[in-house]
């Protein structure tokens, strides 16, 4: 099954984003499911795994006693955070890929890059109480927490500093996929650094359930994971149906969402450090939010206007489909395998021509090489030198 | 790469072209190379089947773990429930049709074929008469006025015993398709190794269970 030659440190850097995803994946979702029957069994069957004593609802004593609302909690975070990095782990191995092939760059430090992914998956098993800084644990527990929390800071910084190293002198080509992936750099940092306040449990005893916490996992999970998923829909369209789509229209899409989503997300910091609670359906009782209405109203000006960008995007996707330009093999010229066959590709992937990988996945601008690029497959003597 | 030059030339790791690779463990020493278009090699299906009671395991996992919280939790209404005694005959059912597998696996890589049927049989029936002793139990909790609902303890008790019968159920379908339906892509002997890896890990699962609910009661 498996390309002959290829190993786990030839994959490009995107299989690596999957591959410790599913790992997450299959670990996270089984304690979800455990969690889920036994709340369903709490609305349904009369037990009291989560219902404590004395709730009234709708004006009536429930029977249910002795069950503890916190121990949902832990039950949920402990996949709610894995959950998070499932969200984002797949956006980053498509940013590294996306960064490298449009820089002309190998990948600064495929390894660490690699490495960072695993470590950030493990990481994340550790982590969930983070989420509940305020549910009453004791302060020691709420320590422990926060230094496992910063310390996915490093695998993090890790990443960002090397997706720069990999834009540094490079031959950098601003085309649809690679704003976006530029977009998911500068949006992971924005997101990320307001996560690093948000890790310490004195600093969450303000911030919890206010719109800081909104921006916060907005910025990350909401935009720079759905740049992840633009760069790639933008890369892989041309393979996936042999057909490009419009770049002009990607430009116009990019650049509205960028700054839109900023738009959106940067106020709303300040809206939550000025006591701008969550889940509020009707604040206009509370005197001291009044203040903060014009910053509302900004966002939710930008909001519609960035909703509506996304039209572009949906149209040049149908659009393209029927009357982009065809597609050849590989326009991007890029290195890996899916690029060695026909846009779309045939109904076994490879046509019967199973390619073999000769060399790791990011392979540009090599000395002595005539091409700025050498693709995974090509066998050495294949390969051609310059003059 | 800095440093690397078009003159090196880079070696070809590993064909996979043979997949499956060295120890394919044993099942009749199916470790069988695919063909070109892309057959799965045997040992895939026993990394599978791993990889899949590893999800398996987080879940029970985290019931226990809402137990053991559930019930250290101070001002508790938790009256310890009283294990049906049916409960250690079907333990005991269940440990033997673990013994009675692993004597039809031997007998199937000896080329026993009467032998394998016979003891993959009896793995079957004892299956069966475990789930059959877990409704008992069941039932018997319902006749002493002992519901899903009544107290946090008869609730985990019931969470437990349905999540691990329903798994167990799948592995006796499991055991069944191994003993009349013929295999496709897996051979005989890769099928008879995952069900028998699922079938021991229900197995131990279930007396880690019983100890549980004994113990912690």
């Amino acid at each position: 099954m498996r390309a002959p030659g290829m190993t786990l440190m030839r994959m490009p850097l995107t299989c690596w984003g999957w591959f410790v995803t599913a790992i997450l994946g299959l670990l996270a979702f089984g304690v979800l499911l455990a969690g889920g029957i036994l709340l369903l069994l709490d609305r349904s069957a009369g037990t009291s795994f989560f219902l404590p004593a004395g709730l009234v609802i709708n004006d009536q004593v429930q029977n249910h006693s002795g069950g503890s609302p916190l121990l949902w909690q832990h039950l949920f975070w402990f996949f709610g955070h894995p959950e998070v990095y499932i969200a984002i782990l797949p956006g980053m191995g498509v940013a590294s890929h996306v960064l490298s092939t449009f820089a002309r760059k190998p990948v600064y430090g495929y390894r660490a890059m690699a490495m960072a992914i695993c470590g950030i998956g493990f990481l994340g098993f550790m982590v969930w109480g983070h989420h509940m800084f305020v549910s009453g644990m004791s302060p020691y527990s709420g320590f422990a927490f926060s230094v496992l929390t910063m310390s996915i800071g490093v695998p993090s910084a890790i990443k960002t500093f090397n997706w720069l190293g990999t834009l540094w002198g490079g031959k950098i080509q601003l085309k649809s996929p690679m704003l976006f992936a530029l977009g998911f750099v500068s949006l992971f940092v924005s997101g990320g650094l307001s996560g690093l306040f948000l890790a310490q449990p004195a600093v969450d005893n303000l911030l919890h359930a206010t719109y800081y916490v909104v921006a916060h996992f907005h910025l990350v999970m909401g935009v720079a994971a759905i740049f992840g998923i633009f760069a790639a829909t933008y890369f892989w369209f041309p393979k996936m149906f042999g057909r490009m789509m419009s770049e002009p229209l990607g430009k116009i899409h990019f650049w509205l969402t960028f700054v839109g989503t900023y738009c959106i997300f940067m106020p709303m910091h300040f809206v939550g450090i000025a006591g701008g609670i969550r889940r509020y359906a009707d604040a206009s009782a509370i005197e001291y939010l009044q203040k903060l209405q014009p910053l509302h109203v900004f966002m939710t000006i930008a909001a519609f206007i960035t909703a509506a960008a996304q039209l572009i995007f949906i149209f040049n996707f149908f659009w393209s489909l029927k009357f982009g330009p065809k597609a050849p093999k590989n326009p991007w010229d890029a290195t890996t395998l899916e690029w060695t066959t026909d846009s779309p590709p045939p109904l076994d992937n490879f046509g019967g021509e199973f390619p073999s990988v000769y060399r790791g996945p990011y392979e540009f601008s090599v000395p002595g090489a005539k091409e700025d690029f050498i693709p995974q497959h090509l066998a050495p003597a294949q390969v051609a030198r310059a003059k | 790469m800095a440093g690397t030059t078009v003159t090196e030339i880079p070696e070809l790791i590993g064909t996979g072209r043979n997949g499956g690779g060295a120890s394919s463990g044993d099942g009749g020493g199916e470790g069988s190379g695919p063909s070109a278009s892309g057959g799965v090699p045997q040992r895939t299906y026993v990394t599978g089947m791993i990889v899949g009671l590893g999800g398996i395991l987080m879940f029970f996992m985290a019931l226990v773990s809402a137990y053991i919280v559930r019930k250290g939790m101070p001002n508790s209404t938790w009256i310890p429930l009283e294990v049906p005694h049916i409960l250690w005959l079907n333990t005991v059912i269940l440990v033997a049709s673990s013994f009675t597998l692993a004597r039809s696996r031997s007998l199937f890589r000896a080329d026993n074929e009467d032998g394998f049927r016979y003891w993959w049989g009896w793995t079957t029936v004892l299956g069966v008469f475990f789930l059959v002793g877990q409704v008992i139990a069941w039932r018997q909790l319902v006749a002493e006025g002992i519901y899903l609902q009544s107290n946090p303890s008869s609730s985990f008790f019931y969470v437990f015993t349905a999540a691990h019968g329903l798994h167990l159920v799948g592995g006796v379908l499991a055991l069944l398709s191994v003993a009349f339906r013929p295999t496709h892509r897996l051979t005989r002997g890769t099928a008879t190794e995952v069900v028998s890896i699922y079938w021991h890990f229900m197995d131990g699962l279930w007396v880690f269970l019983f100890l549980l609910l004994l113990l912690g009661r």
